[in-house]
C-alpha cells in the first residue's frame, strides 16, 4: 500500500470530491443521488460505530440496530412533543442511546462468544417489541416526522445542506475513531481483543474498558439514528428489527472488519449494490445474497483487503 | 371458567414450546457440534412448510405430503451442508453470519420466484378438523392435540437416539469436545451431514405442523428463528435436554404472558397503564427471560461442554 503522504493526498482528494458531489449532481440534474449519498453516509456512520465494537473491541454484537433505532425514535418522539431543535434533540438522542448501551453492555459483557452474540440480539428484540407496542407513538406504523430538525444558520430541508452536515459529522466521527484507535485506550482494547487473560493479569480492568468501548459505539449509532430519521422523515420499529442489526453487520464484514474505513466502504458497496440491482430486477436480494456468498468464500477480508487496508486485524 | 382458560392456554404453550423444540433441536446440534452460527435454519423451516403445502395440494393428502416434504427438506439440507456450509466450519463466527444471512436472502427470493409472492394455504387433515374433550367440558382443537402428541413423540425418539444409540454417543462426543472426537477417529464429516439432514427434516415437520395454524409465507422463518435461538441459548448450546427445557419455558412464558399478563397487571396498576404495559411486557417476556438466564448462568441452563 501507499506510504503516508500518498494516503493523505488520496484522503484529501476523496473529501474534496465528496464536498463537490452535491453541487455537481444538482448541476447535472441528478439531485436524487444527493439523497442516496446522504443515506449511504448515515449507514456508514452506523456501520463504523459497529466497527469500533467488533473490529477494535473484539465483541461481536448482533444488536447494534437497537441504538440506531433508539436514537431515531428519540428524535421522532421529541419532534412529536414539539422539540424540533437539532441542538436539543440530537444530543438527547445520543444520550438515550448511550444510556441503553451502558445498561445492555453492563449485562451482556458478562457472557462470551456465541452467548454474547445472542444476548445482544435479545436486548435489541426487547427494544423492538417495546417500540412496536408503544401505541402513543405510532406502534407498528411508526412516526412520520413533520419536518426535519431545525438548526440555527443552516436550512436542513435543503438536500445539499443536509448532505454537507452529514458529511462533516461522518468525517469528524471517523477522525475521532482514528484517534481513539491510536490512543492508549485503543491499545488496551487491542490487547484485550488478542488476549484478555493477559491484560487482566497486567492489572487492566478489562470489563470496564470493554463497556466504555461498547457505550461509545452505542452513542455514535444513536447519532446515526438521529440523522436517518431526518433523512427518511419516518421511523418505524422495523429500524430495530434483527435483520437491520444483521444488515449493519454485513456492511461491516463486506467493507472490512477492523479497517478504519471498513464501515464506509461496506455501507457504500451494499447500498449502491441494492440501488443498482433493484433497478434491474425485482429479485435483487437474490443477487445481493450471491455477491455476499462470493465475498465470504473468495474475499474473506472484505473490500479492505483488496485495497490493502484491513489494518486492525492481524 | 378461569381454570379452563388456564388449561387451554397451558396446552397452547406446550404445543408452541414443542414446535420450537423441533427447530431448536437441529439448531443446537449444529451450533454445538460444528460451532457454527446457522441463520439459514429458519429458511429450511420455510422451505419445509412450502413443500408440505404444495405437495398437500398436489396429492390431496396431508399424510402423503408430510413425509415427502420432510425427506425433500432433509435432502436439501444435506446438499447445502456438503456443498457450502462445510467450508465454513473452520471460519470465524462473522463469516458464518455473513454466509448464512446471504442464504436467507437467496432462499426468500428463490421461494418467491418458484411459489409466487402470495401466502399458501395448508389445511389441517380433515380427520383432525374438529375438537376433542381432553377432560369433560373442556373442548380443545384436535389438530393442536395432535401437534402436542407429535412433539412429545419426537422428543422421546430424539432422547433415545442421543442417549441410547451409537450415533447419539458420537453426536454427544462431538458436542462436548470436537477435537477429541476427531482425534479418536470418528468420521465427523459424515456425522455432520447426517445431523444437518436430521435437523432439516425436523424443520420441515415443524413447518408442516405450524402451517395450518400460522401462514405459510416468505419470511416466516425469520421471526421463529430468533425464538429458536433464544431456546438454544437458554438451554445451553449443544444440549438436546437444554433445548427441550428451554423450548417449554419459552413456549409457556410467551403464551401465558400474552394471555394473562394484561389482566394480572390490572390487579395492581391503574387500568390505562396496565393496558399499555401488558402487551409490551408480554412481547418482551421471552427476551427478558433469556437475559435473566444468561445473567445468572452465562452458558445456559445445561452447558454441553464440560
Amino acid at each position: 500500500m501507499a506510504d503516508r503522504s500518498t494516503q493523505g493526498w488520496l484522503l484529501a482528494a476523496v473529501l474534496a470530491a465528496a464536498v463537490a458531489f452535491p453541487f455537481a449532481a444538482e448541476a447535472l440534474g441528478a439531485g436524487y443521488y444527493v439523497g442516496v449519498a446522504t443515506r449511504v453516509m448515515i449507514y456508514a456512520l452506523a456501520a463504523s460505530s459497529l466497527n469500533l465494537v467488533i473490529g477494535y473491541g473484539g465483541m461481536i454484537s448482533f444488536g447494534h440496530a437497537a441504538f440506531f433505532g433508539a436514537g431515531a425514535y428519540a428524535v421522532a418522539i421529541l419532534a412529536q412533543e414539539g422539540v424540533v431543535s437539532a441542538l436539543v434533540a440530537w444530543p438527547l438522542a445520543v444520550a438515550v442511546s448511550v444510556a441503553c448501551a451502558l445498561v445492555i453492555g453492563a449485562i451482556s459483557l458478562r457472557t462470551r462468544g456465541l452467548y454474547f452474540i445472542m444476548i445482544t440480539l435479545a436486548f435489541a428484540q426487547m427494544l423492538y417489541y417495546f417500540f412496536l407496542s408503544l401505541k402513543a407513538y405510532g406502534g407498528e406504523d411508526g412516526i412520520n416526522l413533520a419536518a426535519r430538525s431545525r438548526l440555527p444558520g443552516l436550512d436542513l430541508r435543503d438536500e445539499t445542506a443536509f448532505y454537507l452536515l452529514v458529511l462533516a459529522i461522518l468525517a469528524g466521527c471517523l477522525y475521532l475513531l482514528k484517534r481513539l484507535a491510536a490512543s492508549r485506550f485503543g491499545a488496551v482494547l487491542r490487547g484485550i481483543r488478542e488476549n484478555e487473560g493477559r491484560m487482566t493479569a497486567l492489572g487492566y480492568p478489562t470489563y470496564r474498558y470493554r463497556l466504555v468501548c461498547f457505550t461509545i459505539a452505542g452513542g455514535a449509532a444513536g447519532l446515526a439514528g438521529a440523522l436517518i430519521v431526518n433523512q427518511h422523515g419516518f421511523v418505524s420499529p422495523s429500524l430495530l428489527d434483527w435483520t437491520q442489526s444483521g444488515t449493519l453487520l454485513i456492511m461491516l464484514i463486506l467493507g472490512g472488519v477492523g479497517w478504519l474505513y471498513g464501515g464506509v466502504a461496506g455501507a457504500a458497496a451494499m447500498l449502491l449494490l441494492e440501488e443498482i440491482l433493484s433497478n434491474w430486477t425485482g429479485y435483487w436480494k437474490l443477487g445481493l445474497g450471491i455477491v455476499l456468498l462470493f465475498v465470504v468464500l473468495r474475499a474473506p477480508g472484505g473490500i479492505g483487503s483488496w485495497l490493502g487496508g484491513g489494518g486492525g486485524r492481524g | 371458567m378461569n381454570a379452563l382458560l388456564l388449561l387451554e392456554q397451558g396446552l397452547n404453550g406446550l404445543q408452541f414450546g414443542l414446535m420450537l423444540f423441533l427447530l431448536a433441536a437441529g439448531l443446537t446440534l449444529v451450533f454445538g457440534i460444528m460451532d457454527m452460527v446457522n441463520l439459514a435454519h429458519g429458511s429450511l423451516y420455510m422451505i419445509g412448510a412450502y413443500l408440505a403445502a404444495t405437495l398437500a395440494q398436489a396429492t390431496g393428502s396431508f399424510w402423503i405430503a408430510l413425509p415427502l416434504a420432510m425427506a425433500a427438506t432433509a435432502l436439501i439440507g444435506m446438499a447445502l451442508e456438503a456443498g457450502l456450509l462445510r467450508r465454513l466450519y473452520e471460519r470465524d463466527h462473522l463469516s458464518q453470519v455473513l454466509a448464512t444471512f446471504a442464504l436467507i436472502l437467496i432462499a426468500n427470493d428463490l421461494v418467491r420466484m418458484i411459489f409466487g409472492p402470495q401466502a399458501l394455504m395448508l389445511d389441517a387433515p380433515r380427520a383432525l378438523a374438529g375438537t376433542i374433550e381432553i377432560i369433560p367440558g373442556a373442548p380443545y382443537p384436535a389438530f393442536r392435540t395432535f401437534i402436542i402428541g407429535v412433539g412429545l413423540a419426537v422428543a422421546a425418539v430424539l432422547y433415545w437416539l442421543i442417549v441410547r444409540t451409537r450415533v447419539g454417543a458420537l453426536v454427544r462426543a462431538g458436542a462436548s469436545n470436537r477435537e477429541m472426537a476427531l482425534a479418536l477417529g470418528i468420521n465427523v464429516k459424515r456425522l455432520f451431514t447426517l445431523v444437518f439432514g436430521l435437523g432439516a427434516a425436523l424443520c420441515a415437520l415443524a413447518g408442516a405442523m405450524l402451517g395450518p395454524l400460522l401462514a405459510v409465507q416468505i419470511g416466516m422463518g425469520e421471526s421463529i428463528l430468533i425464538q429458536a435461538f433464544v431456546v438454544v441459548v437458554i438451554g445451553g448450546i449443544g444440549s438436546i435436554r437444554g433445548a427441550l427445557v428451554g423450548a417449554l419455558l419459552v413456549g409457556m412464558v410467551d403464551t401465558i404472558g400474552r394471555a394473562f399478563l394484561p389482566t394480572l397487571l390490572r390487579g395492581f396498576l391503574p387500568n390505562n397503564i396496565a393496558d399499555a404495559l401488558g402487551p409490551t411486557l408480554a412481547a418482551m417476556a421471552v427476551y427478558i427471560l433469556m437475559a435473566a438466564v444468561l445473567y445468572w448462568k452465562p452458558t445456559g441452563l445445561f452447558p454441553a461442554r464440560g
